[in-house]
């Protein structure tokens, strides 16, 4: 055994990052597969972001050009709500059997960790997202079909900044107490910039514009995700120290 | 001079320079042409603003420094910094619609500046309830460091994002705000108030580092003696 867990004393930058790639999969794979052992998280995000579609179709029963208006601020706060639930259970469920302990003594760098559990979050949430956006296209009788690739591409973006940080504010939260009302109160002032982003950039393409009229929303969503992204890759690691 | 005599001259000094700045303000700085005296709430609006952003840039490079070096100086630094800079955050946000009713006939639009302004004091709250929250007081200092430093980042990022987008549409028209045309009396008001206001938040600051101070030997003599107690 002592072998197996031998540290290397001079690491080739290539099995460094060999080794990186390897944590980020074994925490993503570990995530995928405790979510389809109890299927709860997902679920629960999935009815909770119908119900909150739903309730919003409720109240402002939008129609034609009205619908175009609302309906991307719509999904956002819903895609907004949503993620909020996968975070917190993604590290509440951690320091419930001492997960978070264990990330913090594994012999692998953080920032793998925080990849694996951001690859995780994105798949949870993005579920959520393709479930939510088949929901509202139903209720509000719109189709997302024509403007589907730039639609996709853009809930991609605005969704892998939206995780970039909530995966680390969700591993903050998890340490305080009334986590569930900590981590939106940390992660939607900070999510503001994608927000402007994202819903600039869904309205010009489900109004079927030019991809270089909403490119300056585009812009800014690449941008926030590679700063948030970098930033968080390299604070994770005290977060995880106890 | 010992400790304690340099905290009274500075508290004095603050006094002193913060009813000058108010004598300024009200008697000296001449009346303003369209906006009448309602303006003069301006010598404290915009001070306030720079203290705020001022206070939260501190607390950046502080919590910086922290997870740097561990200094616990440089943690209630940050602490102190974001505290002190959420009450002047909150100024100017209570000056601001006070200001804008009468002149833009609202209380509040969202353009750019207030917008950001919005954010930052949602930053300041967030970081502040952070501390107040975690669960092990032993990660505070961590924690709250990484939290201030991608706060700050988003503070950069959201004051360029909602510049690109918000302004897209007519700014109100800010008459004689802080522009070219700024009487030279106005100018020296300004830069009073400013000097006082900074003054002040210096003192708050201090006085509150050397609080956390005081409250961590307490709780250090308090463990200590406990100890002892139960050696005995």
């Amino acid at each position: 055994m002592t072998g197996r867990w031998r540290v290397r004393r001079s690491p080739s930058s290539e099995s460094l990052a060999m080794r990186s790639l390897q944590v980020i999969w074994a925490v993503f794979t570990k995530d995928l597969r405790v979510e389809w052992r109890n299927r709860e998280t997902v679920a629960l995000m999935v009815v909770f972001g119908w119900l909150v579609i739903f309730l919003f179709n409720f109240t402002l029963e939008p129609a034609g050009e009205e619908s175009l208006r609302v309906l991307p601020v719509l999904l956002w706060v819903t895609f907004a709500f949503v993620g909020i639930l996968g975070f917190n259970r993604s590290f509440a469920a951690e320091r419930e059997n001492a997960g978070m302990e264990g990330m913090a003594l594994a012999p692998a760098d953080a920032g793998a960790i925080y990849l694996g559990k951001v690859l995780a979050n994105l798949v949870f949430l993005g579920v959520a997202e393709v479930a939510v956006v088949f929901a509202a296209s139903i209720w509000y009788n719109f189709s997302f079909i024509p403007s589907l690739p730039w639609f996709a591409a853009i809930v991609f973006l605005g969704t892998l900044g939206y995780v970039a940080v909530g995966t680390i504010f969700g591993a903050i939260a998890a340490n305080t107490r009334m986590r569930e009302v900590m981590l939106p109160v940390l992660q939607f002032p900070v999510s503001v910039p994608i927000f402007i982003g994202a819903v600039e950039a869904t309205t010009g393409a489900l109004r079927g514009r030019a991809a270089s009229e909403f490119m300056a929303g585009i812009r800014l969503l690449v941008a926030f995700d590679v700063v948030f992204l970098i930033l968080s890759y390299l604070l994770f690691e005290y977060v995880l120290e106890e | 001079m010992n400790k304690s005599a340099w905290d009274n001259l500075h508290l004095a000094v603050t006094a002193v320079w913060l009813l000058a700045a108010l004598y300024m303000i009200f008697l000296y700085a001449p009346q303003e042409s369209t906006m009448g005296e309602v303006q003069r709430i301006f010598y404290i609006h915009m001070p306030t603003a720079v203290v705020a952003l001022t206070a939260y840039s501190a607390a950046f490079l502080a919590s910086m420094v922290y997870l740097a070096k561990r200094h616990r100086t440089a943690d209630d630094f940050a602490y102190a910094s974001a505290e002190v800079g959420f009450v002047f955050c909150t100024c100017v946000l209570v000056t601001g619609p006070l200001w804008a009713k009468p002149v833009w006939g609202i209380w509040w639009t969202w353009d750019a500046r207030l917008t950001s302004t919005f954010v930052l004091w949602l930053l300041f709250i967030s970081y502040l309830m952070l501390r107040r929250y975690l669960i092990n007081p032993d990660q505070a200092e961590v924690l709250a460091a990484v939290v201030s430093i991608i706060g700050f980042a988003d503070a950069l990022f959201d004051y360029m994002s909602i510049r690109w987008f918000r302004t897209q549409h007519p700014q109100p028209v800010i008459a004689g705000g802080p522009g070219s045309g700024l009487d030279p009396k106005m100018q020296l008001t300004l830069a009073v108030s400013l000097g006082a206001f900074l003054c002040l938040a210096v003192y708050l600051i201090r006085q509150r580092v050397a609080l956390a101070r005081t409250a961590r030997e307490l709780s250090q003599l308090r463990r200590q003696s406990a100890s002892k107690e139960a050696r005995a």
